[in-house]
């Protein structure tokens, strides 16, 4: 298995299938995680987390607690970034600690690759500003393939600001490495610079891409204000890239609606629309535990998940 | 007095009088006093076999930080790294702390220059008080000032209001100075940290088009055009930017340029590993503009080499990219870099290489006894390198107080043996030297 995971490309495709198929085995006996492995006793996982994010941070320290791990959580508010100990600092002291792995959120894009420099520990990345969220991408690809069982030939579509957007990048080259096919759509405002070299295809036409979508996924739309903002209001944001209750009949039966939270109801999605039965999006909350309890497993543990004996 | 000293049978290259030869330079004194077939009469001699003697490299962009940031570089120090390269001038940016905006400060960096006396530092003084760009700093105090300053920069923080840019200009001129501007327009840059291409859309770091450039540099190419003044455009990036150029030398209009090595050589795809060792301003480009840059500087539509040599200590740069200050070393690469990426493929040959390096840059800021010519009666200013030796370029070797050098490790041929400056050795046999003989 890989000793970091900075980018979902850090995987091929047989390594996500087996975080796949061993995140799986740990929800069994339902979606619900209850049972308690002894795999991780002895190892420390460090939750470094620069930007506040309790869903993400509550996630790793489950997933890292179910399987027996000492778990420490550092937070670092964004003023001490500013004047006080650096990342490299940081970085050393926990590294004097012995980790075994650090988890790292950072608003700078590249910070878990300059972590990864400095440390021995494995480190993954639980966010890292525009970049990459790999494990978001894995807990996604974890769902769809719940509901479709396999990637190839899905369309996902992926609505609003790509352009600023960690789970976009992730989710985009994840799912096209899993075989699925991947549109972008939005105002051109927000979509990446030089988009044609991602090998996507790109529209502002929601209404025109719903129907034949497999998978919608809506992200989390903030408003920029001010000469460089992206669009003008998020009343008009929402009207015209919005996914609400009428719009959603547009979809097919079996397409599911994804976000990877937090909601702003009514801006990328109304209330309605994220409470169809049609979307999975407390189920994404739900298989993050489970997927990020296989990558830890995987990285830390190695062994295979089917030898394992519950303690609890 | 000194020994006279003869440099004997180097190939000699010196645009001004557009010699290319194998000779022997004499040396008395502070002056060079005879070229040609010289014999040995009361001199050291020493053996110039297959290396080039050209005269001494000239910067017209470097950041020797004092004072103010002492911790990353001194005079002292950047003047030792300047000698180690081949120069012999270096002009000194304005963006130290306190900003070089007054007859005062430029005064004390002349003054530390001379107190090293490792090359002659010309200061750059700001164009606008504490670069902040909003008034015209006392460009007329500066330039009768004994710093005798006849250019003048905000560098690194581009001129951004039209209104001031024109003021800067026709002031200037009652001086004949030279006003450069860091082309980069606020808003389109604003927040980014990296050229804005393929390469930044997948690191998901916030970019810098090359258009930031191109429309301040256009917008300064028309008020140079109204103003009739002097236009020096700093580390040019961009491939559009070699463009207005070439149209405005057309047109008449009165602008030199200069490029750095590593706009010359490196591309966006290093920051992948997000290490700001990689981090500048202008960011690397794309091939594309690295070879308009290349053949720009070939054809002269760029006029020279300048270093914009930016030490930064290792905390400042070992971190977030992001968070990271622009910059890189490069006084003591720079022949290395040009000589690799440039002359070995054919690209440009010895007579261009010197001019870029020396010749034009003198004349771009009018610096007397700088860029040669090589001839009886002038100031022995000089460079001797051997241009075929390869050499590992090593940070820790390196004088710079800093090592930020993006050629860490790097294989470049063209390596100084010996540096004069006024006749005195500041480096000789590639060691350095304290300017006795
Ligand atoms: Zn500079």
């Amino acid at each position: 298995m890989i000793r970091h995971l900075l980018s979902i490309k850090d995987l091929d495709p047989e390594g996500i299938e087996r975080v796949l198929a061993t995140a799986a085995t740990f929800q069994a006996d339902g979606p619900r995680i209850m049972r308690k492995y002894p795999t991780l006793r002895g190892k420390t996982v460090v939750n470094l987390f620069y930007e506040a994010s309790t869903r993400t941070r509550t996630s790793f320290e489950l997933a890292a607690k179910r399987l027996s791990a000492d778990v420490v959580n550092f937070s670092v508010s964004g003023s001490a970034v500013e004047k006080g100990e650096s990342l490299k600092d940081t970085a050393q002291t926990i590294e004097a600690m012995g980790v075994d792995a650090i988890v790292i959120r950072h608003s700078s894009s590249g910070a878990p690759n300059r972590l990864a420099g400095w440390v021995s520990a494995s480190v993954i990345n639980a966010g890292d500003g525009m970049h990459e969220h790999p494990t978001q991408a894995l807990l996604d690809l974890y769902t769809i393939r719940q509901h479709f069982g396999s990637f190839s030939g899905l369309r996902v579509a992926i609505v609003g600001d790509i352009a600023h957007s960690r789970v976009a990048r992730s989710n985009v080259w994840g799912l096209q490495m899993m075989g699925a096919d991947v549109t972008l759509v939005g105002p051109p405002t927000l979509l990446p610079p030089r988009v044609e070299g991602w090998g996507v295809e790109t529209t502002a036409d929601i209404e025109a891409v719903l129907p034949k979508a497999d998978v919608v996924y809506l992200l989390r739309m903030q408003l920029e204000r001010g000469t460089g903002a992206t669009v003008p209001t998020l009343r008009e944001y929402s009207r015209l890239w919005g996914l609400d209750a009428a719009r959603a009949t547009l979809l097919k039966d079996e397409a599911l609606i994804m976000h990877p939270g937090p909601m702003n109801r009514g801006v990328e999605i109304t209330a309605d629309a994220a409470e169809l039965p049609r979307s999975v999006i407390t189920d994404q909350v739900a298989n993050g535990v489970a997927v990020r309890m296989a990558l830890l497993y995987l990285m830390l543990g190695g062994r295979d998940a089917r030898e394992e004996v519950p303690v609890e | 007095m000194s020994k006279a000293v003869v440099f004997r049978g180097a190939r000699v290259v010196d645009p001004a009088s557009g010699r290319d030869e194998t000779a022997d330079v004499r040396i008395e004194g502070e002056q060079i006093t005879d070229i040609g077939k010289i014999s040995t009469n009361h001199a050291e001699e020493i053996d110039c076999a297959g290396l080039i003697l050209a005269p001494g490299f000239v910067d017209l962009h470097a950041h020797l930080r004092e004072p103010g940031r002492e911790d990353a570089e001194t005079v002292a120090t950047g003047t030792r790294a300047a000698a180690r390269g081949g120069y012999t001038a270096v002009c000194a940016m304005a963006n130290t702390d306190p900003v070089a905006d007054s007859a005062a400060i430029v005064e004390q960096v002349v003054a530390l220059g001379r107190a090293a006396g490792l090359a002659d530092v010309y200061p750059v003084g700001a164009i606008s008080v504490g670069l902040q760009g909003e008034q015209l700093a006392e460009l007329g105090e500066m330039a009768t000032s004994s710093a005798r300053v006849n250019f003048f920069s905000d560098d690194g923080k581009c001129v951004q209001s039209a209104g001031l840019m024109r003021r800067a200009l026709e002031y200037a001129r009652a001086f004949d100075a030279v006003i450069a501007n860091h082309a980069e327009e606020g808003a389109l840059a604003s927040g980014g940290h990296m050229n804005e291409g393929e390469v930044s859309s997948i690191l998901g770091i916030a970019g810098i088009p090359a258009e930031a450039e191109e429309v301040i540099l256009a917008r300064d190419l028309a008020l140079a055009k109204l103003t009739g003044a002097r236009l020096h455009v700093p580390h040019v990036s961009t491939a559009g930017t070699v463009e207005l150029i070439r149209a405005a030398k057309a047109r008449g209009v009165r602008v030199t340029a200069e490029a750095t090595p590593h706009h010359l050589a490196l591309t966006d795809d290093l920051v992948s590993g997000y290490d700001p060792v990689y981090k500048v301003a202008p960011p690397l480009r794309t091939r594309d503009d690295v070879d308009a840059v290349r053949k720009g500087l070939a054809d002269g539509t760029i006029d020279c080499v300048a270093t914009d040599h930016a030490p930064h200590p290792p905390e400042d740069k070992e971190r977030e990219f992001d968070l990271a200050p622009c910059g890189m070393l490069n006084l003591e690469t720079a022949l290395g870099v040009v000589v690799t990426e440039l002359l070995d493929p054919g690209l440009l040959g010895w007579l261009r290489l010197i001019e870029a390096m020396s010749t034009a840059p003198a004349r771009a800021r009018g610096l007397d006894g700088h860029g040669g010519p090589i001839a009886p009666g002038t100031p022995a200013n000089l460079v001797v390198f051997d241009p075929a030796t390869a050499w590992i370029v090593e940070p820790e070797k390196l004088a710079s107080k800093s090592k930020n050098t993006p050629f860490a490790g790097r294989t470049l041929k063209g390596k100084v043996v010996h540096t004069m400056l006024r006749g005195r050795f500041t480096v000789r046999e590639g060691s350095d030297a304290d300017g006795q003989r």
